[in-house]
């Protein structure tokens, strides 16, 4: 799978032996000072930025580092022109290509509503750890190949996260399993239901004794009903539920806090102040979108809103983190602590924490949070202990913010269920006969103290339904394939309990089958498909005599009309444990999902792989990421290996310093180092689960020191450089009003007047496409890159590639820090293309193949390129991607179904770029004129602006000056990047505003 | 001399070749399943166009029918004849017809009929007299030249909205006048941008 890349094929070489090993900066305490001294770069992506060295520069002087040294040496120009002039003459005989037979496979019958180029739109929604996010999936000729959020859905409110916009990938990804397999040899499911139906029987009359069932987290309403009619057959089955990066102290705090099962939620239109425990809430969790959407409503600085503050107290960087307006970086370890220290100075009756005196800045943050008394929040982190989760609700309690802020819902994940841990225990003991695994890969990912390996091998029967042949289905007797979201029906539930009913939008590729229809076998309905075990569940929920309608309704929707869940209000104050004692000091050994690959989930998607992860910038690996002070005490370089062991287990994974990790701290990832993920994701990064500790899974203490082995890294923020040139530009609130136009007041940064201008300005009359991107909201969290990756067939280069700066991605999100080393402040930047009007690309290109259109579109015309690559090397922006060898998949044929039939799937030696996404501009501007009417401002989004989280993208026609593109670019805030050339972008950027606390200053 | 003349007549014949209708199938029926005849089913039995191609108005495509399009005729007539015996294997079978594409466009070239009709361009106008073929062919190259004639003078072609699918329409003489004249009231642009078709 190419899409994914092949490292078999003939056209892509195994280049990296050319290459000598990148030198990195080793020097920390000169670049510390250097940047303390003012005399560094404002700006700066990498260390080696930063630095400044001379070595660097040459690197990025190579637009595409390493190409020099592949071009054949002994060739002078005299002889390479007359192999030129052959080439020349047979060019014209190029177009001399008699189109190849192709056949048109009409319908026999064809199926009402569909016709052949015109896309439908299903709702459905995906469940991500077991939470509903709803979707709208778009349909060409009954093959899902979009994925978008649902406007109307409360988790998605229209946007998604990466997840989702990587999952139709993996809908088609070659290596899934694709047959049942008995003991590794191919067999049938009615073999499996024959013979698994004889075995449910003998176990139901044991009344379940021995039967075991392991799931994810779930809120499937028919899936919970079907275990409650399996206990009843079977009282002793017993339910688990392996989630490996959902923390279990989550839902145990929320028990507590309510006396039941509760959802702690969010309300963040309502909050002025926010102060997140190591939270990551913007990207982690079932309402990430949703309190995306608002939290960025809330930084707006222009039409009387009062901004919000946000404090981050955290570790390990998180993409919220990345644009707080102060982030202190505490140990995760130690995070209770503060967590306790804020709430005592808050009053609320909090044990004595162990260790250290409150941190300076704590009292500023403490006076911030009894100014804004109901409008403020605390957000515990999503993988810290019950005690910070507990905390943090104290506090929230002792400020008013209760039922304000934060808000429970009654919980709608089922009660009762067990953890791995006893089931491991079960296992060992004996009490497991029958286990009957729907979904998650313990064997790969359990921690590695539970052994999980050896604990399975004492069930008599494992049955396996999973997606891939695994690390887990080599240790089961059967492994059924399961059907993928896209392919059956089932129903989840959002966090504040909305229901969706999933329907599938394809029959499984693969014969696969879902949960609901394997526990259709134990409880005696051996041919009871997914479709009816979710409709007759809800003839029993909804008995009117309207169901059909109600049904239609709700799948229609994307959600069904019934009552969300309650809202709790608790009362009672809870009794907060005693911390127990820790030495502050000891090195701790923090793990985290994988911010692209999750928990090893996501590992054969090549699409994620390759998406940069958010704030480190790294591809196709897991790093060790190690804070500035311990690199530079142990003269650890960037990509050294670094060794991390844990009670005495040990892996290696290439160092990465982290600007803003404190002192101490180390963070490993889960998700790689696997072998049974499939020809993307196996062998590659080390696995963490092989050093977790069950008892302590998020933080433990462990040592971890440097090899001095470099390893090759693919790390995107080495290339497409702008070289300084103030790319991004910020202010302070105080500052912003004062000069509203911070961000173009400086006289560098003006373009030449009209009259300086040496081009004539063209009219525009029709429409006049442009873009603009709000630097306040964007927190960098990459959603755009990988939907424009779906929406554009953007194909998958590979490590080796992408380690030269050969990525394909159209638009690439810049990270960039500012200031001191050990704490930075960071500012994220989407840099598509800029389609400048007066553009440095058109006029080098010697064919024509990039132009200007009418609505000031900068075309490119991929049948015309021939690959000079001059387009890109005058481009200052560093937006054009070039297909160096045939990076589309032209072969694997379950891919065909993925792409996008309105855009090109690119060839090799063509050049591409951001498009604006002109395939809707098209299909819009053909519907209107069909209408009669002008596209409507709003009508046609680009895909990086429908996912964005934060509504950070605008585009438009600026024409229409009510248009909300027009309106933002008049803001005085905008800006247009590296104006001083004359390049004239219509993609334009809003000015950073911070919003500090006067007291935490200087 | 003999050097340049060799060359001279290979570029000749080369652009021979690559106009004539080996390259360009330009009158050149491809065989199918069927010898399904526009002309019996347009001209002798007076089908409209939108009867099979449903779509033409509303999608990119114009649509090839399903068999139970023709089915709905021949369940009833020619239900014996062997021409028609694919027709009622694929109807048993539930297998499609496979037909030889006609009109085929580079996969770089995105063409979209329901803004043609819309805007008063007419089948015949690309697809020819239908009515007159008894096995189809193309009769217009199809290529990029051939396709900016239009584009850049809609004025030549454009026809009044309601002899669209008149198969055997005729410009008027007064085309030039009456083609701004519609030009106008269609509000017809005139759109050479390379991503009008190319994406």
């Amino acid at each position: 799978m190419k899409d994914s890349v092949n490292h078999n094929s003939p056209f892509i070489p195994i280049e990296s032996l050319l290459e000598p090993p990148r030198k990195r900066v080793t020097d920390l305490q000169e670049l510390r000072e250097k940047l303390a001294s003012g005399n560094g770069p404002q700006f700066w992506r990498t260390l080696e930025e930063a630095a400044e060295s001379e070595e660097l520069h040459e690197y990025i002087e190579q637009e595409f580092p390493g190409l020099s040294g592949q071009i054949p040496q002994g060739v002078d120009r005299r002889s390479l022109l007359k192999v030129m002039g052959a080439s020349l003459a047979l060019a014209g005989a190029a177009a001399c290509t008699k189109q190849p037979k192709e056949l048109i496979v009409p319908y026999v019958r064809q199926p009402e509503n569909i016709i052949p180029g015109m896309p439908l739109f299903y709702a459905t929604a995906m469940p991500l750890h077991g939470y509903a996010r709803g979707l709208l999936v778009e349909s060409h000729l009954n093959r899902p190949t979009k994925v978008e959020g649902n406007p109307d859905h409360p988790a998605s409110l229209g946007s998604t996260g990466i997840f989702e916009q990587g999952s139709i990938l993996n809908l088609y990804d070659p290596d899934r399993s694709q047959t049942v397999l008995r003991e590794g040899r191919i067999s049938t499911y009615s073999e499996f239901t024959g013979l698994f139906s004889t075995a449910a029987q003998g176990i139901t009359e044991r009344k379940g004794e021995g039967l075991a069932i392991l799931t994810g987290v779930t809120t499937s309403p028919t899936l919970i009903s079907q275990m409650q009619a399996l206990s009843t057959s079977n009282p002793a089955v017993k339910w688990y539920v392996h989630e490996p990066s959902v923390n279990p102290a989550m839902a145990s705090a929320a028990r507590k806090i309510a006396g039941k099962n509760a959802f702690v939620s969010y309300d963040l239109s309502k909050a002025d102040v926010i102060v997140s425990l190591d939270a990551d809430f913007l990207t982690n969790g079932p309402a990430s979108v949703v309190y995306s959407k608002q939290f960025s409503a809330r930084r707006a600085v222009e039409g009387g809103n009062k901004r919000n503050r946000y404090y981050a107290i955290e570790c390990t960087q998180t993409v919220g983190g990345s644009i707080a307006d102060h982030r202190f970086p505490v140990k995760s370890s130690q995070i209770a602590v503060v967590a306790y220290q804020l709430a005592k100075a808050l009053g609320v009756n909090a044990p004595d924490a162990p260790g250290a005196a409150a941190p300076s800045w704590l009292n500023a943050v403490v006076q911030d949070l009894q100014g804004a008394k109901g409008r403020s929040v605390v957000i515990p982190g999503e993988f810290q202990p019950e005690s910070v989760h507990l905390a943090a609700h104290a506090i929230n309690a002792a400020l008013g913010n209760i039922g304000q802020t934060v808000i429970l819902y009654e919980g709608v994940e089922p009660e009762g269920t067990h953890s791995t841990e006893e089931l491991v225990s079960d296992l060992n003991n004996g009490h497991v006969e029958t286990l009957i695994i729907l979904g998650p890969n313990p064997v790969y990912s359990a921690a590695s103290t539970l052994n999980f390996k050896d604990a399975i091998r004492k069930a008599r029967l494992v049955v396996r339904l999973g997606q891939m042949f695994d690390e887990t289905s080599l240790f089961s007797h059967w492994h059924i394939p399961e059907a993928h979201y896209l392919e059956t029906w089932s129903d989840s539930r959002a966090f504040d309990g909305t229901i969706t009913i999933q329907q599938p939008l394809i029959e499984p590729l693969y014969g696969g089958k879902s949960a609901h229809e394997i526990l259709s076998i134990l409880i005696g309905k051996p041919d009871q498909t997914s479709h009816d075990a979710v409709k007759s569940y809800w003839q029993t929920q909804y008995k009117a005599a309207d169901f059909q309608t109600f049904w239609q309704r709700s799948l229609h929707d994307g959600w069904v009309n019934v009552p969300k869940s309650g809202i709790l209000n608790p009362s009672g104050s809870i009794a907060l444990p005693v911390l127990p004692a820790a030495d502050a000091n000891a090195v701790e050994i923090v793990f985290r999902p994988d911010p692209t690959i999750g928990d090893g989930t996501w590992s054969n998607n090549g699409w994620l792989q390759e998406l940069p992860k958010p704030q480190t910038k790294m591809t196709w690996d897991n790093v060790v990421l190690v804070s500035p002070k311990d690199a530079q005490a142990q003269h650890i370089a960037g990509a050294d290996l670094v060794e991390v062991t844990v009670d005495g287990r040990t892996i290696k994974g290439p160092a990465w310093i982290a600007p803003g990790l404190p002192e101490g701290s180390f963070t490993i990832t889960f998700g790689y180092g696997r072998s049974g993920s499939g020809r993307v994701g196996n062998e590659i990064g080390y696995n963490a689960y092989s050093i977790q500790n069950a008892a302590m899974p998020y933080v433990t203490t462990g040592t971890a020191k440097g090899t001095g082995v470099h390893y090759r890294i693919a790390n995107t923020q080495e290339t497409q450089t702008m070289a300084g040139r103030a790319p991004v530009r910020a202010a302070d609130i105080a500052e912003f009003s004062e000069h509203p136009n911070f961000p173009t007041n400086e006289e560098e940064f003006k373009p030449l007047t009209q009259e300086e201008n040496e081009y004539k300005p063209w009219p525009y009359t029709g429409y006049k496409w442009g873009m603009t991107i709000d630097l306040n909201v964007c927190t960098g969290c990459s959603a755009c890159i990988i939907a424009c990756q779906s929406e554009n067939n953007i194909a998958v280069v590979g490590k080796d590639q992408v380690a030269r700066g050969r990525h394909m991605h159209w638009i690439r999100v810049d990270r960039y820090y500012h200031g001191n080393l050990d704490n930075p402040e960071v500012y994220n930047q989407p840099i598509p293309c800029m389609h400048c009007e007066q553009a440095p690309c058109e006029v080098v290109c010697p064919v024509a193949a990039t132009v200007h259109s009418n609505e000031g579109i900068n075309e490119m015309v991929y049948n015309r390129c021939v690959g000079t690559r001059y387009c890109s090397n005058n481009c200052p922006y560093k937006v054009r991607r070039f297909n160096f060898y045939l990076f589309s998949d032209w072969n694997t044929q379950s891919l065909y179904g993925m792409r996008n039939p309105d855009v090109t799937v690119r060839s090799r030696g063509v050049m591409e770029k951001c498009s604006y996404c002109i395939q809707r501009i098209q299909e819009n501007k053909i519907k209107t004129e069909k209408e009669g009417r002008t596209i409507r401002d709003g009508e046609v989004l680009t895909a990086c602006q429908q996912v964005c989280p934060t509504n950070a993208i605008t585009f438009g026609n600026l024409n229409d000056k009510k248009s909300k593109v027009a309106q933002l670019q008049a803001l005085q805030r905008n800006y247009n990047l590296l104006d001083d050339l004359n390049t004239r972008p219509r993609t334009t950027y809003l000015g950073y505003v911070r919003n500090p606390n006067e007291a935490l200053k200087g | 001399m003999a050097a340049l003349l060799l060359i001279a007549s290979t570029f000749s014949v080369a652009y021979i070749i690559d106009r004539g209708p080996w390259i360009t199938s330009v009158r050149v029926a491809p065989e199918q399943p069927i010898e399904f005849s526009h002309k019996h089913h347009v001209k002798d039995d007076g089908i409209d166009c939108r009867y099979c191609h449903t779509s033409v108005e509303t999608s990119g495509y114009a649509g090839i029918p399903p068999t139970e399009t023709c089915m709905t005729c021949h369940s009833q007539i020619w239900s014996n004849a062997t021409v028609t015996a694919p027709i009622r294997e694929s109807w048993a079978s539930g297998k499609s017809i496979e037909w030889t594409r006609v009109h085929d466009l580079p996969d770089f070239v995105y063409f979209n009929h329901s803004i043609h009709i819309n805007k008063g361009i007419g089948c015949s106008t690309c697809h020819g007299q239908v009515n007159e073929m008894s096995l189809t062919y193309k009769v217009n190259t199809l290529n990029m030249n051939w396709c900016l004639n239009c584009h850049r003078e809609p004025e030549r072609f454009i026809r009044p909205k309601s002899e669209v699918f008149n198969i055997d329409y005729q410009y008027p003489p007064d085309q030039m006048e009456l083609g701004k004249k519609l030009v106008a009231e269609y509000h017809v642009h005139s759109l050479t941008d390379c991503v009008t078709c190319h994406r």
